[in-house]
């Protein structure tokens, strides 16, 4: 029987205690003297059935993680698995082979050992299914019926309801916490062994970019692997090109939407700028590997330059510039209207033109939180991928010309992990530790930039 | 309905002099046919009940109405004769002539001397930085607040006290000499000793500046002005002497107002 079936049997058990527990709370009002109870008839409902539930939910969570392991060790513990090879992949295939023709999922076995175990795996998953069933089905009731036992017409079932929804809700925050953690912990790992093999001196401050994912891995040449270049490169295309692109424009368009635009051309343009957040970036980089890169090349050769590449840091960094704009002028625009209408006022009734308000009073008084918008801005452009791999190029160039192609640290790690390299060579595991690199800085500048926004908050509350 | 003026009122000099003016929001008449002059040496009361109109009306004299859009203005003020309406007008110098204080203290986020100095800087008032050192202390001085600040001029405005932020928004009104300061029941929301303070500082500016204050306080409008005008329902209904209005009211609604009747 499948987690599926198993889910919707408790449901149906959960349904079951809720009619239940509900016909039970009305025939406590009916009994009561004042037609009153301490909590409604629905709350105890819900309480019985939340206890039938929820355990079991938590139950087949964890058997689903567990009971595969189970059946595999009591096949092995069958006096056929002595003929199985001590090798670990050989072995598993040939496991996973059995398992596959006794849930039917394949018609034949193709090595002839796994034919001894296709009999143990059948006899050892419909064993477990039944436990697990049987063990479902007993908290199901058990916690029902330990929950419709509590009802009693003075039984506080509405804030023990509250309660249970309150741990519903916190366990569903924390599962986004958890994956961070883990994504953390799983590159912490790579990095590790990355840097065994390459001295993170080398790494981090070398000027040389050129993994050989062919070359030797147990002897890496640690020249060959300094980053320098892609950090200037994710610099300069996300911090440097992009910004100047993004920061007057969408500074400017959160300035004309909050102070001058009349509410109709606001309604309108507002959501047109929203739009533009929601371009799917790997359009963008269409746009900007199609469009603008062979244009800046032949603006670049019209000017006389000798080696205008058709992949340049400019065009990526122009383009991203642009997806970036809804960004700062979104954050720009809501710290602009956190600005207390008297500060407006006060400075209009001195005899200041909207555009002296505006340089003098409004944006210094917003500043905090547009420079947090801007650091979000930042750290979105520094981890975008789709443009840059469109965009720029592969080539690991350390330049200050924007015409020149370069590469970024998300590049390099697609290029890496999608490179010919074994997944154990220096030169995939180098993708980990530039991911690594990465998340630690957009962490960083996300802290900074939310640290600075409550501050702003806190000052006009 | 015609406002009562009182006969015994024979001010001569108008600093500021509305006739028949209306104000609508959108459709709605907030103002309804005010005729009234201001005079130039007196500080003049707006005294009412909530929403009776008369922060509306005060606005409409710095033409403060113009930043909400759907604020529309019928009738003539004048400042000095001149239409303050005129399309001719620039609302920028207006204002500096006409200065204003809010109901809540609103100091910049900037220092105390920034604060002072914004109004000479935009209107290019003060040369060099010795005069605009000059402007600010002596508004300062005006406002009775330089013993306090002069040693933190640097320090932020907002972190004055609620007293001392409206007396730093009437020194920053100060420092660009305004005629005329219209103040938006300026002590609303400050205790009972910050209010007295501005309630001195109010009859020492009586004389150098027309002054028109919005109250919501009878005692307060008995104490610094010399002339009262009650508002009701969007209309002017009585204007004249301060002595005379609160103790010989002519309408029956002025009487019912003062005595506490409602409002």
């Amino acid at each position: 029987m499948s987690p599926t079936l198993l889910l919707l049997l408790a449901l149906g058990l959960g349904l079951a205690g809720w009619l239940a527990a509900r016909a039970r709370a009305w025939s406590f009002r009916r009994a009561s003297p004042d037609g009153r109870l301490a909590s409604l008839p629905s709350y105890h409902a819900w309480y019985v059935a939340l206890w039938t539930v929820l355990p079991v939910l938590i139950f087949v969570g964890v058997w689903s993680a567990i009971a595969p392991g189970l059946v595999t060790q009591s096949v092995l513990a069958t006096p056929a698995a002595d003929q199985l090879p001590a090798f670990g992949f050989q072995r598993q295939t040939i496991l996973n082979e059995a398992r596959a023709v006794a849930t039917g999922a394949s018609q034949g076995v193709f090595n002839p050992l796994a034919r001894e175990f296709v009999e143990p795996y059948r006899e050892a998953i419909s064993r477990y299914n039944w436990i697990g069933i049987i063990v479902t089905l007993a908290i199901a009731f058990l916690g029902g019926v330990w929950a419709f036992l509590r009802l009693k017409p003075d039984f506080a079932a509405r804030n023990r309801v509250e309660k249970i929804v309150m741990a519903i809700l916190l366990g569903a925050s924390l599962v986004a916490i958890l994956t961070t953690l883990g994504i953390f912990v799983s590159l912490v790992f790579e990095t590790i062994r990355f840097f065994g093999m390459v001295n993170p001196i080398d790494f981090l401050f070398g000027t040389h970019w050129a993994p050989d994912p062919m070359a030797n891995a147990e002897n890496p040449d640690p020249t060959r692997y300094g980053a320098i270049p892609l950090f200037w490169g994710t610099l300069f295309i996300g911090a440097i090109i992009a910004m100047i692109v993004a920061i007057p424009l969408g500074l400017m368009s959160a300035i004309y939407l909050t102070q001058y635009a009349n509410p109709k051309l606001r309604a309108w343009v507002k959501p047109a700028l929203e739009i533009l957040a929601g371009v799917p970036t790997v359009v963008y980089g269409y746009f900007a590997a199609l469009t603008i890169a062979p244009a800046i090349r032949d603006f670049a050769i019209s000017l006389g330059a000798s080696s205008a590449s058709s992949e340049s840091a400019l065009a990526a960094g122009l383009v991203m510039g642009v997806m970036i704009i809804p960004f700062v002028s979104s954050m720009a625009d809501d710290s602009i209207a956190a600005v207390p209408q008297a500060m407006r006022d006060g400075s209009l009734a001195m005899g200041a033109t909207t555009n002296e308000t505006i340089r003098r009073v409004i944006v210094p008084a917003a500043l905090p939180g547009i420079v947090a918008g801007v650091m979000l801005a930042i750290s979105r452009a520094i981890g975008e991928t789709m443009i840059v791999v469109m965009a720029a190029s592969t080539a690991a160039n350390l330049s200050a010309n924007p015409l020149d192609s370069m590469t970024t640290v998300t590049v390099q790690i697609v290029a890496m992990l999608t490179g010919e390299g074994s997944f154990d060579h220096p030169a995939t595991l180098s993708a980990f530790a530039l991911g690594f690199v990465l998340f630690l800085v957009t962490l960083g500048l996300n802290f900074i930039a939310l640290r600075v926004v409550k501050r702003f908050r806190e000052a006009y509350e | 309905m015609v406002t009562v003026v009182h006969p015994n009122l024979t001010d001569t000099d108008a600093k500021m002099s509305a006739r028949d003016v209306s104000v609508f929001y959108g459709d709605k008449k907030a103002i309804d046919d005010v005729s009234i002059d201001i005079p130039t040496k007196y500080v003049t009361a707006f005294i009412g009940p909530s929403g009776c109109g008369k922060s509306t009306f005060l606005r409409t004299l710095n033409r403060m109405n113009d930043t909400i859009p759907s604020a529309r203005v019928e009738g003539e003020i004048t400042l000095d004769g001149d239409n303050i309406y005129s399309p001719k007008l620039d609302v920028v110098q207006l204002r500096a002539r006409v200065g204003m204080v809010f109901q809540k203290p609103n100091p910049f986020p900037k220092s105390i001397y920034d604060n002072i100095a914004y109004g000479p800087k935009i209107h290019g008032l003060a040369e060099g930085r010795d005069e605009l050192d000059a402007v600010v202390e002596k508004s300062l001085r005006r406002a009775g607040l330089w013993e306090e600040v002069k040693d933190r001029l640097q320090d932020s405005g907002t972190a004055l006290s609620g007293g001392q932020q409206q007396r730093l928004c009437i020194a920053r009104a100060i420092a660009v000499d305004p005629e005329v300061i219209l103040m938006d029941e300026p002590c609303s929301a400050l205790d009972p000793i910050a209010t007295a303070k501005i309630e001195e500082l109010i009859d020492e500016l009586n004389g150098r500046y027309a002054i028109v204050i919005v109250t919501h306080s009878m005692q307060q409008a008995a104490r610094v002005s010399q002339r009262t005008a009650f508002f009701h329902l969007g209309k002017m209904v009585e204007y004249g002497r301060t002595s005379d209005i609160f103790t010989n009211p002519i309408e029956q609604r002025t009487q019912d107002y003062i005595t506490g009747r409602y409002g």
